[in-house]
């Protein structure tokens, strides 16, 4: 099957690779744009492990064809932390609150925050729990997550204050 | 939230607040799975699976599929039943043949029978389309209790029966016991068909080293014997075969066991002269990997008098193994550890039996068959408090093992370490503040609907001796279940740590320098944790059982204590005191007489790898030392009566959820849910307090969701997400915990596992409080997963 040029922004930077049609925006970034942050858990949408931040909004990237992806932004679990290599104020609460235990669905559950966090510092439980609602974790039950974004929340906004 | 001083032990780095060593890779995406490690010329397979439950398989023409573009090869289960050796059942079943593909009859609807090599995946996948398979299809066998007593259909001709395991065990006096008791009565209850779908599946990739004679295996693993399965089954020796075991897997708690997997993929590794990566799709998974859980109906009588005092046990348990029993029959076995669970039985028959259908296989699910087997006994009291109209707590107490009666011996032999059942279950009842959830559930019932408090208690039997493997087929004379760690401290001080498994999420890296830590009053975060591979590597059983706070905690200790050691005989040389005469404090050594004399820890390491001079005569130079851990209590094989020792340590847990049903849809909402646990020492508050939870979650899963269902007609029902449905955080509350330490006596710090207990206490205590919410009504049930529409059905009488 013919392949694509593709040109995007990832994590800021402009990448491009070819892609089959039908290739998803999962694989492009795993296999051709070599970025292994993001993980396949279901393809078929409901796990949330493959969760990236497209045009500003959490998707999955194994529901999205590649080619959808043409001139788009796209950010994955590389782009959290800082050039230098700091975790970001979420990562680093997610490690002190064990939000995690296998890290599969982490950078999922971490994309899915991050969103949320961009929008809201100030968010309820209940606003988290809509957050990560489509994002499987078979490890922890949930509850050192919900420690860790009220951890990250609180964190964030004590900087801005 | 666990903080640091609400452990209170006396230690230093152990039970403290510690971020967790793995965690920071899993955050930045830098977590290295399977499909991560990049390998040249890699090809990729892709496996056909069966449309049919139960099919002779006529022929198979890949013509088509050879002539596509970029397809390397196209194996099928008839050449592959050539090359390799059957693989590996833990029962004796020298008749049940077990190939990484179907061989001459597809036995279940999802089978592989034949694998694809391509340049990459979709060409794979492309060609699987092309081949055509020409099968005639046969009735299945899909009701366990049917194949048993009707045999109409085999699925496993050569055996003769579908039949694979049946035992018979009796411990104490149970005909007396039933005799002199004032009440029995009969239930059933049956534990539906799940696992754990870790949301990685299985993966692996293999890389034949001509070169070298060697294989190379990359896989998401979590399985005792693995190396030597691989070996076995391919015709090679083990020193061939290189597992590398810095895989991070995601996910697994018991199930990720892909030896047919590994076989496949190292057959055609050495085929066609490339590696090999075959990572399952999730219908692959779900439908295809021999990978489900228990799958077991209970018939049990109880024996009791009017206190509520439980006296006897009668147990039945029918399993159904699938078309490939794998280790999967051994999950009737390791219940046996705690077969009365946490009280004082007098006596117990066990019947358990296995039997093989046309469904996919069986793998050890976390606790291998302890969740079913504590549903069932849980069960079994709640039985009796209704009987009698008690209280189900007031039972409990009644009935569990008291604190001053540890070692308390079972009747199966088993002893239980220690425990005090009573306070840990009054921790529980007052975090749920149990008067006021009383009335809460109450004022929902005044309020026209259906509420309930489930009660649920278990034992965590944790450190891994399965001397029930003998019980099951006695050709396994084996016992010892061994881990080892190695230690060492290089020449310029610092600290390496070597595992020899892979890790699943369970933080053996922060196990390990905790523990080291500890003992070598060093700190744990300048200690580096490495996981040897297979060739390199030490003795183990693998992560499974939980064991390795046990057993590799064991191990890190042995080898940190092996070191200091070595550390005190080279200050007692060179400061010509003897060693009762030294203090070892943060890694330095002093003369206690004189505290001015003394060695530093980089002193001392200097003398032990540059200066051969300043060494006690003979002593080996430089500063490593091994440590293999025996089971506690292990190496006994079971008595005449078939009582023996099984798992060493047992922890122990109280569970307290509260839900109220939809009387309309029969929907379930948790509202809250309370467990107290007691793991002896905790190593790491947040790794013990995530598993336990993290637990908790995966049994509300199995209580109200998850089931792998198959039709009437052998078809799979359960190929997705949608279809096999897992708790999302909408389904799980905020879990509460409370700790109590019990140490145990038998480990290098007391500690206990605590990988298990969240999912052996939660569906029994899901199941208590959806009867509880039932009972109103009059209506009980017996059966796992208590579905929506099973609830449903239930409340509208049909």
């Amino acid at each position: 099957m013919s392949r694509r040029d593709i040109s995007l922004t990832v994590n800021g930077k402009a990448l491009s690779g070819a892609a089959e049609p039908r290739m998803t925006l999962l694989d492009f970034l795993r296999d051709v744009l070599g970025l292994s942050g993001t993980h396949m858990g279901c393809e078929h949408g409901v796990c949330g492990a493959c969760t990236v931040i497209h045009e500003g909004q959490p998707v999955r990237s194994c529901l999205m064809l590649a080619v959808q992806a043409e001139r788009q932004s796209i950010e994955t679990i590389e782009g959290l932390a800082g050039e230098d290599g700091s975790l970001s104020v979420l990562q680093d609460a997610f490690r002190d609150a064990h939000g995690l235990q296998c890290g599969y669905c982490t950078p999922g559950m971490l994309m899915s925050a991050e969103a949320l966090l961009r929008e809201n510092t100030s968010p309820t439980d209940e606003n988290i729990r809509e957050a990560i609602g489509g994002n499987i974790c078979r490890c922890t039950g949930y509850t050192q997550i919900i420690d860790s974004i009220r951890l990250a929340a609180e964190r964030l906004r004590e900087t801005s204050s | 939230m666990s903080t640091p001083e609400s452990h209170g032990s006396n230690y230093h780095q152990i039970s403290r607040k510690r971020r967790i060593v793995e965690d920071k890779r899993f955050v930045t995406g830098q977590g290295k799975y399977v499909q991560d490690v990049p390998l040249p010329n890699l090809k990729h397979a892709a496996v056909l699976p069966s449309p049919y439950p139960r099919a002779r398989i006529k022929s198979i023409n890949a013509e088509a599929a050879l002539a596509l573009e970029g397809v390397i090869g196209v194996v099928t289960g008839a050449e592959i039943a050539e090359h390799v050796t059957p693989l590996y059942h833990g029962i004796d079943l020298p008749n049940v043949r077990w190939y990484p593909l179907a061989n001459e009859m597809a036995r279940y609807a999802g089978e592989w029978v034949a694998v694809v090599v391509a340049e990459d995946r979709f060409i794979a996948e492309d060609a699987l389309d092309l081949i055509e398979v020409d099968y005639e299809p046969l009735d299945p066998v899909v009701d366990p209790e049917k194949a048993l007593n009707d045999p109409s259909a085999l699925v496993h001709p050569d055996h003769g029966t579908n039949l694979i395991f049946e035992g018979n065990f009796t411990w104490g006096p149970v005909e007396g016991d039933f005799a002199a008791a004032d009440h029995n009565l009969s239930f059933r209850v049956r534990w539906g068909r799940s696992s754990t779908v870790p949301i990685e599946t299985f993966g692996v990739q293999a890389q034949w080293e001509p070169g070298i004679d060697t294989l190379n295996v990359w896989a998401s693993i979590q399985m005792p014997n693995y190396q030597e399965q691989i070996a076995t089954a391919l015709g090679l020796p083990t020193s061939s075969v290189r597992v590398l075991q810095d895989v991070d897997v995601g996910g697994s708690y018991g199930v990720k066991r892909g030896v047919k997997h590994t076989v496949m993929v190292g057959y055609l590794s050495r085929k066609y002269g490339v590696p090999v990566r075959f990572i399952e799709d999730r219908l692959n998974n779900m439908s295809g990997g021999d990978n489900h859980g228990p799958d077991r109906i209970f018939y049990s009588d109880v024996a009791f008098n009017d206190d509520g005092v439980i006296t006897s046990l009668k147990i039945k348990a029918i399993d159904d193994c699938g078309a490939y029993p794998g280790r999967g029959p051994f999950q009737l076995g390791k219940p046996i550890a705690a077969i009365v669970g946490p009280y004082r039985i007098n006596s117990v028959q066990y019947n358990p039996i296995s039997v093989t259908t046309n469904k996919s296989g069986q793998v050890p699910v976390r606790g291998m068959g302890q969740g079913p087997t504590n549903f069932m006994i849980e069960s079994a009291v709640d039985h009796v408090a209704r009987h009698l109209d008690l209280d189900r707590i007031e039972v409990r107490r009644r009935n569990f093992i008291r604190a001053d009666e540890f070692p308390y011996e079972n009747p199966s032999g088993t002893k239980y370490d220690s425990g005090d059942y009573h306070t840990v279950m009054d921790k529980a009842l007052e975090l749920a503040s149990y008067d006021d959830l009383v009335k809460r559930r109450d004022e929902v019932r005044a309020s026209g609907k259906l509420a309930g408090i489930g009660v649920g208690a278990c034992l965590e039997p944790s450190g891994g001796n399965n001397m029930f493997e003998y019980l099951f087929n006695p050709k396994l004379e084996i016992s010892t279940f061994m881990e080892g760690c190695q230690v060492r401290v290089d020449a310029t001080g610092q600290i390496v740590g070597t595992m020899a498994t892979t890790t699943s999420g369970q933080g053996h890296e922060t196990l390990v320098a905790t523990i080291v830590g500890e003992d070598l009053e060093r700190d744990p975060d300048d200690i580096r944790v490495v996981h040897a591979d297979s060739l390199s590597g030490l003795p183990t059983r693998s992560p499974i059982a939980s064991r390795m706070a046990v057993m590799l905690g064991g191990a890190a200790s042995g080898a940190a204590k092996k070191i200091k050691d070595k550390l005190l005989a080279i200050a007692a040389h060179n400061l010509e005191k003897p060693v009762s005469e030294l203090d070892y404090e943060g890694g330095d050594i002093f003369d206690r007489a004189d505290p001015s004399r003394k060695l530093t820890w980089s002193q001392l390491v200097h003398i032990a790898y540059r200066q051969y001079h300043n060494l006690p005569e003979g002593m080996e130079p430089g500063l490593q030392a091994i440590h293999v851990e025996q089971v506690p209590l292990g190496g006994q094989l079971p008595d005449e009566n078939n009582k023996v020792q099984l798992y060493p340590c047992f922890s122990f847990q109280a569970h307290i959820p509260f839900v109220e049903i939809d009387p309309g849809t029969g929907k379930v909402i948790v509202h809250d849910y309370i467990i107290a646990h007691d793991c002896g020492t905790v190593i790491n508050p947040d790794i013990v307090r995530g598993m336990i939870i993290g637990g908790v979650a995966h049994g509300i899963g199995a209580a109200l969701y998850e089931k792998f269902a198959y039709g009437e007609d052998g078809q799979f029902l359960s190929g997705t997400f949608v279809d096999y449905v897992m708790p999302s955080v909408f389904e799980v509350p905020y879990v509460k915990d409370a700790e109590h330490c019990t140490p145990s006596p038998l480990t290098s710090h007391g500690q206990k596992g605590s990988g298990e207990g969240g999912y052996l206490g939660a569906p029994a205590a899901m199941a208590s409080a959806v009867n509880d919410a039932l009972q109103p009504l009059g209506l009980t049930i017996n059966e796992l997963p208590m579905r929506m529409t099973d609830i449903e059905n239930l409340l509208n009488g049909s």
